[in-house]
């Protein structure tokens, strides 16, 4: 029976019900994760109510799975992390309100964690040797953000979107070109077949000195082009189509980044989040940082997604730097990276 | 909506580029009184969260209006409350009800929903409807404004005067 406190970390921000235990210094015992994908698929993206009932029906399940992985039982926690928001505000209370039952009932330090946060941690919980400064570029469904983290736990946000997140974006076009969901992966998986070249869709802000990004532009030139072709008769090959709109927001977020770290000097570079997991983007913009001798961190798919073995792991980080959370913290829809609980 | 088009024509627009639908939208801000609701329809791409910005900032909201697809609701501080809503992800008036929306329409705000077709039901007291679809092969749009209520019959003229 490990005797050294074990952190367990609860996440339900969105679409995935996951629970971990992780070790202090941070070895993962186990991680579960129940994804809902199947549920919210045939609305083409995540349906909130449908998240919280899902949620209610497996996290418990999900907990006892971690637990019973880890060998482990309610005895051995240190501490209990949960994630308080970014997030479906009726899908972080599911988690949040069973993370203060556990705290309330063993006597142990709540940890409320800032998803985003998490999601950029999930590359120290892989990569032990990894130690900032350096940028990272969240992107996931309903998140695209581009920050400098001078030290451990602070961040300076250099960008983010003014419109929709890539995620997002992804998944409306996929829905628009009648592929399924997550649109993401389908527009990848689609992409491979097609010429990234073969229509000039718009870079936004490209030009713009700052590090935001825009996707409504874009969004609108898909549809424009694919109804122009329709009228006019001509065939819309989903290939090129897929491949051109995954290029033009890939161009914009490699040239971006790759001119945040000239600007910030830093030598290393993380994605963080589920987006975090497309090819082409890790592929384009490891090479254009590689040019810069910067390299590019990413974690595996199954740190990438919505997980909470990243949740336990800066769980862990701030029971050590003291940081425990009130019992009365809130789940909160909107959480700046780097708001710290008063 | 069992809009009073039959006794009020619609009115309608034709306008290019984004900054005239934020503008078409920052002078629609001006009208705009507590308890109000305004219903935007259109396709993916007709610029729906682009005339939600145009309210916002003709309320004088200093914050960044993002899509809420994923949150579900956003909610900024302006001349106004303004609730911003999307529908997107929904499947009916149904998942509305579970969002404790009515708390909002009962308040001192402006609802804002996108992609309100879906849920349009759910709204059945006095709204403007605000339809975008893509017109001159997708370099314009054209802008319909449809009401229900007194309210809206007395105030929209003074959109429509300025017309052009």
């Amino acid at each position: 029976m490990p005797s050294e406190g074990l952190i367990l970390g609860i996440e339900t921000s969105c679409d995935e019900t996951s629970a971990a235990v992780v070790k202090r210094g941070g070895e993962v015992l186990s991680l579960v994760i129940s994804s809902q994908a199947g549920l919210h698929a045939r609305y083409g993206g995540v349906v909130p109510e449908i998240a919280s009932r899902a949620h209610l029906e497996t996290l418990l399940p999900a907990v006892r799975e971690a637990l019973g992985e880890a060998k482990a039982g309610y005895e051995d926690l240190a501490g209990v992390a949960v994630t308080r928001g970014p997030g479906l505000i009726g899908a972080l209370m599911v988690g949040l309100n069973a993370a203060k039952a556990i705290s309330f009932a063993l006597g142990i330090p709540l940890l409320a964690v800032n998803h985003l946060e998490a999601h950029i941690y999930a590359n120290f919980l892989q990569f032990p040797e990894l130690a900032p400064p350096l940028l990272a570029f969240v992107v996931s469904g309903g998140h695209t953000l581009l920050a400098y983290m001078p030290r451990h736990r602070e961040y300076r946000v250099l960008g983010e979107t003014l419109d929709d997140a890539a995620g997002e974006a992804y998944d409306k076009i996929a829905r628009f070109l009648g592929l399924g969901y997550p649109g993401g992966p389908e527009i990848e998986r689609v992409a491979v077949r097609g010429n990234p070249d073969a229509i000039p869709f718009p870079r936004a802000l490209i030009r713009d000195g700052n590090y935001n990004f825009s996707l409504s532009g874009l969004k609108t030139a898909v549809v424009n082009y694919v109804r122009r072709r329709e009228e006019e008769g001509e065939p819309v090959k989903v290939e090129d189509v897929a491949a051109s709109f995954q290029a033009a927001v890939v161009d914009v977020q490699v040239y971006k980044i790759a001119r945040a770290a000239d600007e910030y000097g830093v030598e290393r570079v993380v994605l963080a989040g589920g987006v975090a997991a497309n090819r082409f983007l890790r592929e384009r913009l490891g090479k254009e940082l590689l040019r810069r001798g910067v390299r590019l961190y990413y974690p595996s798919p199954s740190l990438c997604a919505d997980n909470a073995a990243m949740v336990a792991y800066l769980g862990w980080r701030m029971l050590e730097d003291g940081e425990t959370s009130s019992l009365a913290v809130d789940a909160a829809a909107v959480l700046p990276l780097g708001a710290r609980l008063p | 909506m069992t809009a009073s088009g039959s006794e009020d024509a619609p009115i309608a627009y034709r306008i290019r580029g984004e900054s005239a639908t934020r503008k078409l939208a920052g002078r629609l801000a001006e009208l705009l009184c507590p308890g109000d609701v305004v219903l935007l329809v259109g396709e993916l791409g007709t610029g729906k969260t682009c005339f939600v910005q145009g309210i916002a900032e003709g309320l004088g909201v200093r914050e960044r209006v993002l899509s809420p697809t994923f949150t579900l609701l956003r909610e900024y501080t302006g001349r106004l409350p303004l609730y911003h809503l999307d529908a997107y992800r929904l499947e009916g008036p149904g998942d509305l009800s579970d969002l404790g929306l009515e708390e909002y329409l009962e308040g001192q705000g402006v609802v804002v929903v996108e992609w309100a077709d879906r849920v349009r039901d759910f709204f059945a007291g006095d709204c403007l409807e605000v339809s975008l679809c893509f017109d001159e092969g997708g370099e314009a749009r054209r802008v319909s404004l449809r009401f229900r209520g007194d309210s809206w019959r007395v105030r929209l003229p003074r959109l429509r005067g300025e017309k052009g």
